[in-house]
């Protein structure tokens, strides 16, 4: 089977600085993969390289579902089939959440507006805010926000789910309901890579944990591969000052 | 004479009335058109000048620096007087139109620049990692909220169109300077002049009221 992400020999410059250095990592369909790392060390970037938010030089290479992502007429069709959440959110704020959720299916998959809705107000319901269709964004609070992006995101029906670190910008109250909503995500078997400083949630969640640092995957495999028998000092390290913490 | 008969004479208001009426109506729908083509062409300036492949990027950025430094009566000048030696012969009110979009255009094209450019770039990455493709999410999803950002800047460069058509007049435009100097002179009386002058304040006091308000709102909506 084709994995649904496959990425070769990845790398990424910043003028002269290199965020990705050769990176190499298959994603399986149904499976979770939770990037950790100390700040500054690429996972940003790793994840934005696979909707081509970021570009990545030659010849690094990234695939999704077999159609290398590059800049072409299969881009948008790629993004489509690409969910995102972004740290910040990043709703349309002049749009209701009902809006929202329905605008890429609309205009993207071409759905009525009647369906587009309907659909909208299921996924609301399953990320357990049905009652707030008509409001704006803003009324909301942070942990309200960022499920609708979350539902956002699942509308377009995505064969991948990108998190990039979805509860950092969150109040601790508001972080345990959103993990809950990816939690259920996970266990309906969407496949989800997710950056994140919740170890918590890595461990119990993720089927691999991939640590980064300094551009590299400096070490990939289970949870308890990876926080209870670390190979790596650097891992080593970084947990451990995380736990500290 | 007293200063109200000669400034203030209301049987010279009465008989000038009509001449000024259409002097304004000429002042009005110069300044709509202008402002009107003048929205349309800015915007899509703005468009080319940030999203255009380069060259036309270029030429984008040279029409929106030459247009804010001429001055309008100078092009005013030179569509109306200079391009008929060239066999173009625009009337006077093309030539005043003509000038006024041409540099409100300009005006406008830096203002949609700056207000899609204030839209934050969360918004753009989300609109493309849902597949939006560019005109979608301009019109989805970024102009809306630019146009809220650009509405009283806007109608700041209204206000100066709306002023800037009073220049018509050098080009023999029927407008309301026009007009009133005419009726200035028929009447031998500077009533209609003083009349005119309370025109452009009626229409453009409210504009600038709407400036002053919006503009406070947005400060205090920053401040929040
Ligand atoms: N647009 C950019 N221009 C220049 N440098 C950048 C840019 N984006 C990221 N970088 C640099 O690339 C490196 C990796 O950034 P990235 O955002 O991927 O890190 P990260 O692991 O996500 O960190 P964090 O935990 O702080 O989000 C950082 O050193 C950052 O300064
Ligand atoms: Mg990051």
């Amino acid at each position: 089977m084709t994995p649904v992400i496959s990425i070769n020999h990845l790398s990424k410059r910043f003028g002269t600085f290199l965020a990705l250095d050769n990176i190499d990592l298959n994603i399986e369909t149904g499976e979770v993969v939770c990037v950790i790392g100390p700040s500054g060390s690429g996972k940003s970037t790793l994840i934005r390289c696979i909707n081509l938010l970021e570009t990545f030089e030659h010849p690094g290479a990234v695939a999704v579902d077999g159609t290398p992502v590059k800049k072409d007429k299969n881009l948008t069709r790629i993004r489509e089939n690409v969910g995102m959440v972004f740290q910040s959110f990043n709703l349309f704020p002049h749009l209701t959440v009902c809006q929202n959720i329905s605008l890429a299916p609309m205009r993207v998959r071409k759905k009525t507006k009647n369906e587009a809705t309907e659909h909208a107000l299921s996924l609301l319901k399953q990320v357990g805010i049905e009652s707030q269709a008509d409001k704006y964004p803003d009324q909301l609070s942070g942990g309200q926000q960022q499920r609708v992006a979350i539902a956002r995101a699942l509308a377009m029906e995505p064969k991948v789910l990108l998190f990039d670190e979805p509860t950092s910008s969150l109040d601790p109250e508001m972080v345990g309901e959103v993990l809950d909503v990816m939690r259920q995500l996970a266990k309906s078997g969407v496949t989800m890579v997710v950056v994140t400083h919740e170890m918590g949630f890595a461990r119990e969640v993720a089927d691999r944990v991939a640590f980064m640092d300094k551009g590299k995957i400096v070490e990939i495999g289970t949870p308890s591969d990876i926080f209870d028998n670390a190979q790596e000092q650097r891992t080593r390290n970084f947990l451990s000052a995380i736990l500290a913490h | 004479m007293s200063l109200v008969e000669t400034f203030f004479n209301w049987e010279v208001f009465v008989s000038s009335f009509p001449l000024l009426l259409s002097g304004l109506r000429v002042t009005i729908s110069l300044g709509a058109v202008s402002i009107v083509a003048g929205l349309v062409l800015g915007l899509t300036i703005a468009l080319i000048r940030l999203y255009g492949v380069r060259p036309a990027q270029l030429v984008a950025r040279l029409f929106i620096d030459l247009f804010r430094s001429i001055p309008i009566l100078v092009l005013l000048i030179v569509v109306y007087y200079a391009l008929p030696f060239v066999g173009l012969n625009l009337s006077a009110f093309m030539s005043a139109a003509l000038s006024l979009t041409l540099v409100s255009a300009a005006y406008t094209a830096e203002i949609f620049r700056a207000g899609i450019e204030a839209v934050p770039r969360g918004q753009f990455e989300a609109s493309f990692a849902l597949g939006l493709n560019y005109r979608q999410m301009m019109w989805d999803v970024i102009l809306p909220q630019a146009v809220r950002i650009v509405i009283p800047p806007l109608t700041g460069n209204c206000i100066n169109v709306i002023k800037d058509t009073a220049l018509a007049s050098v080009v023999a435009m029927p407008d309301l300077v026009k007009q009133a100097t005419q009726a200035q002179a028929l009447e031998a009386n500077p009533t209609p002049l003083i009349a005119a002058a309370f025109m452009y304040i009626a229409i453009l006091l409210p504009l600038v009221y709407l400036v002053g308000q919006m503009e406070k709102k947005s400060r205090r909506a920053s401040a929040r």
